[in-house]
């Protein structure tokens, strides 16, 4: 049994990562096949520092999956929170009906109804070019809320509304014992909202290509148009660095985690 | 709890409810009226009537859907369960392990996957090696949905994982105490105290499957026309947004009926959760 998990665990990761491990082989082929191996160069590294247009459009999207995430993980606990403390009833119901819109609905509905809202008031306010940047946060901010909504309530469910109760008999305020008794225990679900956002907004595509405008471009825009022809092997070199930074980044936080664990159990 | 302090703590969602009229509500407005107008804005019934010749597409896409979201739940339950038998410390490498892939873009991994499929890609190449002809796999029914399990896994795993990872163990061991063998535990115990999660990952798979448009394009080679491949020309190729929008809502509301179709099979998320 044990082997069969690990050899299941095997499998199922070999999947997620053979397209990427593929990806990274081929941003060091010497030719611009994505398909045959001539050799080893790093070519499309040094083409990708030349790349203006593409480093452009990285920072864009790291900028909006930021802003769009961290607005969206404060929106939505603090709405979760009301959420949480709504009767059942007519109102709770229509709350949560909206915030299962987003996620319900198909992403590409989401996305034209928003360009067809924003076209609208822009025709009302007779400006020509109102998609880009403001627009895209609009409908990022959108698209995330629910996903920390739906992992922060779960949490708050969890929690034992005694221990808040506990606390403020013990003389705590109640803004106090939310934070805290009732913000540690729902952490883990703010955590997991705000990582999903983070990376939901910085894999849109489809969202986002209904609602930018020429003067703001994400990666993925601007992938989209490049696979429309042939992907240049510089898009792959991105997309290693990207990963392999993420990575490094991933790695050290465990160890950082592991080891403040460490500390507290000393103690 | 004291009734002002209760009251306190239902506004701080008002900020929220404002935002999702403003762009929840408002948009799916527009939706339905520049489905019942013309590009001059006049009220017609023209794009609704318009829609019987797309059926084959419709149903075609929610086929495929239903396809992928089976496959997803297979291979999930089982890894989800797996990692949140681990310790902690693995358990969080591992889920991010399943995250990271989601940090790239979703278009560059399915291109990537077109090379890996095509006639001559790699895995034809390494099974040419070993003597096994070459498969035709690129351009079919099982690439585009191969495509769609592979984008939307994930989304199954999360959900499912982060359920599992909380649920009260001294139940288990008390489905086994009372002599329930491992399967009967799995079945009687293990997948209704996860059903929560199980629910929103149907819903987080089935609806990018059924609506996507990109994965079709690469790995169906044009020939699986999807309707959200219909949906985006009417508003990047050939401006007919009224169309657009007439087609949208049709995917918008069969997409409600299924949703309350499954929320009648695995019965309402609110009680199961408490």
């Amino acid at each position: 049994m044990k082997a069969a998990s690990k050899i299941y665990t095997f499998l199922v990761f070999l999947f997620l990562y053979a397209p990427i491990l593929v990806m990274i082989l081929f941003s060091f082929n010497s030719s611009s096949s994505t398909s045959v191996f001539a050799g080893f160069s790093l070519d499309w590294y040094k083409a990708l520092l030349e790349d203006e247009a593409t480093l452009r459009s990285l920072y864009n999207t790291i900028i909006l999956a930021v802003c769009s995430s961290v607005i969206a993980t404060v929106l939505g606990t603090a709405a979760a929170v009301g959420i949480d403390k709504f009767k059942k009833g007519p109102v709770r119901a229509g709350v949560m009906a909206t915030t299962n819109i987003p996620m319900t609905n198909p992403e590409i509905v989401t996305g034209i109804s928003m360009m067809l809202l924003f076209v609208f008031v822009g025709r009302l306010l007779s400006k020509d070019a109102v998609l880009g940047f403001g627009t895209m946060l609009i409908a990022h901010v959108t698209f995330n809320l629910p996903y920390v909504i739906l992992n922060v309530l779960p949490k708050l469910r969890q929690t034992d509304r005694n221990l808040s109760e506990a606390a403020q008999d013990l003389g705590c305020r109640p803004v106090m014992a939310f934070f805290k008794v009732v913000l540690p225990s729902i952490m883990p679900g703010i955590i997991t909202g705000m990582i999903m956002a983070f990376t939901l907004s910085l894999d849109d595509f489809i969202i986002s290509y209904f609602t930018s405008g020429p003067g703001f471009q994400t990666l993925p825009i601007a992938i989209f148009s490049m696979t429309k022809k042939r992907v240049k092997p510089d898009m792959y070199a991105l997309s290693a660095l990207i990963f392999v930074s993420i990575l490094v980044l991933l790695i050290l936080y465990n160890v950082a985690q592991s080891k403040s664990e460490e500390k507290t159990k000393k103690k | 709890m004291s009734n002002r302090s209760s009251l306190g703590s239902k506004l701080v969602a008002s900020p929220y409810i404002v935002w999702s009229v403003l762009f929840i509500i408002a948009p799916l407005i527009f939706v339905v009226y520049y489905s019942f107008t013309d590009a001059s804005g006049a009220f017609t019934f023209e794009n609704i009537t318009a829609l019987s010749k797309y059926t084959p597409t419709f149903l075609r896409s929610i086929w495929f859907g239903i396809v992928a979201t089976i496959i997803c739940l297979i291979i999930a339950f089982p890894l989800a369960y797996i990692i949140s038998q681990k310790t902690e410390k693995v358990q969080r490498t591992m889920v991010m392990l399943v995250m990271l892939p989601m940090w790239m873009s979703f278009l560059i991994r399915t291109y990537s996957w077109m090379a890996l499929l095509q006639d001559t890609g790699i895995i034809n190449n390494l099974l040419g090696k070993i003597g096994i002809d070459p498969i035709h796999m690129i351009n079919t029914e099982g690439a585009v949905i191969l495509g769609m399990v592979y984008n939307f896994l994930p989304y199954m795993i999360m959900p499912i994982y982060s359920v599992m990872a909380k649920l009260d163990y001294s139940m288990v061991e008390a489905c086994q105490d009372l002599g329930g063998n491992r399967l009967t535990v799995v079945r009687r115990c293990i997948i209704p105290m996860s059903m929560p999660g199980i629910v929103s990952g149907i819903t987080m798979v089935f609806v990018p499957s059924v609506s996507t448009f990109y994965i079709s394009q690469k790995l169906g080679g044009g020939s699986f026309d999807l309707i959200g491949d219909v949906i985006e020309r009417q508003f990047q190729q050939s401006y007919n947004y009224n169309l657009g929008a007439a087609l949208s809502l049709v995917l918008m509301v069969l997409i409600l009926i299924s949703m309350a179709v499954m929320n009648r099979f695995t019965g309402d998320e609110e009680g199961v959760v408490i």
